[in-house]
């Protein structure tokens, strides 16, 4: 909504620069981390502290991986997985920068739109599930329908804020200067929502993948999620898990591709080096 | 009169495009021979039926609720008092964080299988999985908020001699909390989703089971009638929220506004 | 409070030392440099002073002021405050911060940011009340209790800050540059409030500024620091009247006088600084 952390983009960029400071020390600290995370997974199945039924050792899951890599049916499972994801970010992302350009560099319609937006917006996705099955049925199509709707929200409002904090006198200037409609959008309004519209991204990105593997483990549409709800329901528990660290893994990746992306635009960008260095 | 021209202006431009949308629904719906979509004026005398003259309301969505603020109080509690102690420590936050990196990472809807294994299919695993995606955005914002505490204001408390809980409240804590408020707002969306997949994926009673036994059993209308009270409950909650971070960090705008003023 | 007013104001034989800096010397360790911001400070402060500490910009003015509220340990030396060595804040020691902005905690009122100190301190509420009402008024700030800091001007937060710190009833007060960020005039009415605030509650007091003119102007004795790493170049008395105000007395011929000595020892200083970095 309205409160800062949401909205300052170049907060955000320097917490980015902060992972980066990782010294030697914390870097040891974190593998020990890890480590550590590993060996109690390990340790508390094999101890009897939980069932190996409900929670298989870490080394199982591994081997259980594994196996999961050597199959070819994993690898177009999560090849459906990141082309629902990947298709329905792209739609998501081209209609909230139209429609966010568009709705908030004319202000009749961004005053018209605000009460619209601010309900349709906490609607939670998955109440469209019921629709998408009884419509598209287990196809691509209901996985776009609820990836598109959760992740659309996360940019039209990131770029209504950006095209909102451009600065009246760089706008008036320009127009002085005797530029376009155009050229002020390209050159005024472009670069100064850029920070936000890629905060918008990387939000979307996540929201994006939970929804692609919800539509997948809900409604039954080919992919990762579905692959887990196979094994969990034939009993198949280390290959269920390995399933869900696969998640976790794409995940992270996700984050991590979001991050180098905002970072790469944002250090090309001329004009938002100032930004980024703050 | 200039005021009374202001207020209309804004009730209008407020009002102008839900009305007509719910004008254009119902009237290209009017007629409507279609299965998937019913006409409008059906769904809401549906809505009324459905929910508001029969037990629904406490038998499926009272049930969701108190789920749903089960999960996310118990992940409020445990992600900001978590949160607090990976803050405040460097070296407890270079040890948790590339486990926390990739525990956040899981898509939370993964967990409602994996949880069933632990909690079965009752309340409990609900409450669970509510909590277990909430607990991230809440702890990580903690963390954030923490971090950025003051360093002129930690010395003041310490010249002062505050310090043990009260440190903890009126230092750490409320200078973390638009942080952690955002948290809690990014929490539950979350957690609404949760609630319902939750719910879809095995339940015998609550918002979610509902909608899909009405899919299951092409009781469209009905179906219909759930989706929106669904939207409408996640609006509500969103208002909720923010009447909530309105009151908790009105400083904090404050602050904000006049650090603005002042600058420019 | 007012107990302790008048009599120790006039100058008379004050010869219990309060605040005894002996020795200290401050190197901070960096990635295979070490800097010596403090080399060799020996002073002490009596009871009922009023010191004001002065020294070109750099001179690690913060650091000793930081040394002796217990917010940095020496590297060597010590600080010794009514007889215990300093090895932490005092309980007995109140600090105003240069940053008023960021020393007030700004989700809570005016008074609250007061009280909560006197809260810590376990006083009973009617005592907390009073204290409170008592230093917002001597402030000059009785009419904005309800108020948060940032809805302030920058003169008034750090009038808030005074407040808090006469509220604690310290028996040394320690101020780091408190009046650096403000405005001129601000500026010359706060100064006034130290002054009279002083010679009302004979609180002990220590003030850190870069402004020659301030220090004169305020102290009953003048430190003069050295560039860093820093020594004590000089104690200067200052024997102006103790009824002071802003057009007279800074146009005096002895306030001229003073401040001019004062200024040549900085200049001096200045010159001579350099070599501060260590290996």
């Amino acid at each position: 909504m309205t409160s800062a952390p949401t909205r300052a983009a170049p907060v955000r960029s320097s917490r980015a620069g902060g992972a980066g400071r990782l010294t030697g020390a914390n870097a040891l600290l974190g593998v020990l981390g890890f480590a550590a995370f590993l060996a109690s997974l390990e340790a508390v199945p094999r101890l009897g502290l939980v069932s190996p039924d409900y929670l298989p050792p870490a080394s199982r899951i591994g081997a259980a991986l594994v196996e999961l890599v050597g199959e070819a049916g994993f690898w177009t499972a999560l090849g459906d997985t990141v082309r629902g994801w990947s298709t329905g970010l792209l739609i998501a992302v081209v209609l909230g920068i139209a429609v966010g350009f568009v709705v908030g560099t004319v202000p009749v319609l961004r005053e018209v739109t605000a009460s619209t937006i601010e309900f349709l917006r906490p609607i939670p996705s998955v109440a469209l599930i019921p629709l998408a099955v009884l419509v598209f049925g287990t196809d691509l199509r209901s996985v776009l329908l609820l990836v598109v709707y959760a992740s659309f929200w996360q940019v039209l409002v990131q770029v209504l804020y950006g095209v909102q904090d451009v600065d009246p006198v760089a706008a008036e200037t320009a127009r002085t200067f005797g530029l376009g409609r155009w050229a002020r959008i390209r050159h005024v309004t472009w670069p100064t929502a850029l920070p936000y519209l890629l905060t918008g991204v990387r939000l979307a990105a996540a929201v994006a993948l939970i929804l692609a593997i919800t539509a997948e483990l809900v409604i039954g549409a080919p992919g990762l999620g579905n692959e887990i709800g196979v094994a969990q329901s034939g009993g198949a528990v280390a290959r269920m898990y390995a399933l869900v660290v696969v998640t976790g893994l794409l995940g992270v990746a996700v984050n991590v591709l979001a991050r180098r992306l905002e970072k790469w635009l944002l250090s090309w960008h001329p004009s938002l080096r100032r930004e980024v260095a703050a | 009169m200039r005021l009374a021209v202001r207020v209309t202006r804004t009730v209008v431009a407020a009002l102008a495009l839900p009305v007509a949308l719910l004008a254009l629904w119902w009237i290209l719906t009017a007629d409507s021979e279609s299965y998937y979509l019913p006409p409008l004026s059906e769904i809401l005398a549906g809505l009324d039926d459905v929910w508001l003259r029969s037990d629904r309301l406490s038998a499926d969505v009272l049930p969701s609720l108190l789920r749903l603020s089960g999960g996310f109080l118990l992940a409020v509690l445990l992600g900001v008092s978590l949160g607090v102690a990976i803050g405040s420590s460097r070296r407890l936050r270079a040890f948790c964080e590339p486990v926390l990196e990739f525990l956040r990472a899981i898509p939370p809807p993964v967990l409602v299988p994996v949880l069933m294994l632990f909690a079965g299919i009752g309340d409990t695993m609900k409450v669970l999985v509510i909590l277990s995606g909430c607990l991230w955005p809440i702890l990580l914002n903690t963390v954030e908020g923490v971090r950025a505490v003051d360093e002129v204001l930690v010395e003041t408390a310490r010249c002062y001699g505050v310090r043990g809980p009260a440190r903890l409240w009126h230092l750490v804590v409320r200078s973390a909390s638009p942080q952690i408020v955002t948290g809690m707002r990014q929490g539950l969306s979350i957690g609404i989703i949760l609630m319902v997949i939750s719910e879809m994926f095995a339940a015998s009673n609550g918002l979610g089971f509902s909608i899909i036994q009405f899919q299951r059993t092409f009781a469209v209308t009905e179906m219909w009638t759930g989706i929106l009270l669904l939207g409408l409950l996640g609006f509500l909650l969103a208002t909720l929220m923010r009447l909530f971070e309105r009151r908790v960090l009105n400083w904090y705008f404050g602050l904000r506004q006049a650090q603005r003023g002042g600058s420019r | 409070m007012s107990a302790m007013s008048q009599t120790q104001t006039e100058a008379g034989p004050r010869t219990e030392v309060l605040l005894d800096v002996r020795a200290v010397r401050k190197v901070y360790e960096g990635r295979g440099r070490s800097v010596e911001a403090v080399r060799d400070l020996t002073f002490a402060v009596a009871r009922g002073d009023l010191v004001c500490v002065v020294g070109p910009s750099g001179a690690g003015k913060t650091t000793l002021l930081k040394c002796i509220a217990g917010l940095l340990a020496p590297t060597s030396g010590e600080v010794v405050l009514e007889g215990e060595s300093v090895d932490g804040p005092p309980p007995g020691m109140a600090v105003v911060f240069q940053e008023y902005g960021r020393s007030l905690f700004p989700w809570m009122t005016v008074r609250k940011n007061v009280e909560l100190p006197l809260k810590q301190k376990k006083l009973p509420k009617a005592r907390r009340a009073e204290l409170v009402g008592q230093a917002l008024d001597a402030v000059g700030l009785g009419d904005v209790h309800g108020a948060y800091p940032w809805q302030l001007s920058g003169g008034m937060q750090q009038r808030v800050a005074i407040a808090r710190a006469i509220a604690y009833e310290p028996h040394i007060l320690l101020m780091d540059e408190p009046f650096a960020a403000v405005d001129a005039q601000t500026r010359a009415d706060l100064e006034d409030l130290v002054r009279s605030l002083w010679q009302r509650l004979g609180v002990t007091t220590l003030f850190v500024t870069h402004d020659i003119d301030e220090a004169v102007y305020l102290g009953q004795r003048v430190l003069v620091l050295s560039s860093s790493p820093t020594v004590v170049l000089d104690d200067v008395a200052v024997d102006l009247p103790a009824q002071r105000d802003q057009l007279t007395t800074r146009s005096s011929a002895r306030f001229t006088e003073l401040r001019g000595h004062v200024f040549a020892q900085i200049q001096r200083a200045k010159k001579h600084s350099g070599a501060s970095v260590v290996e």
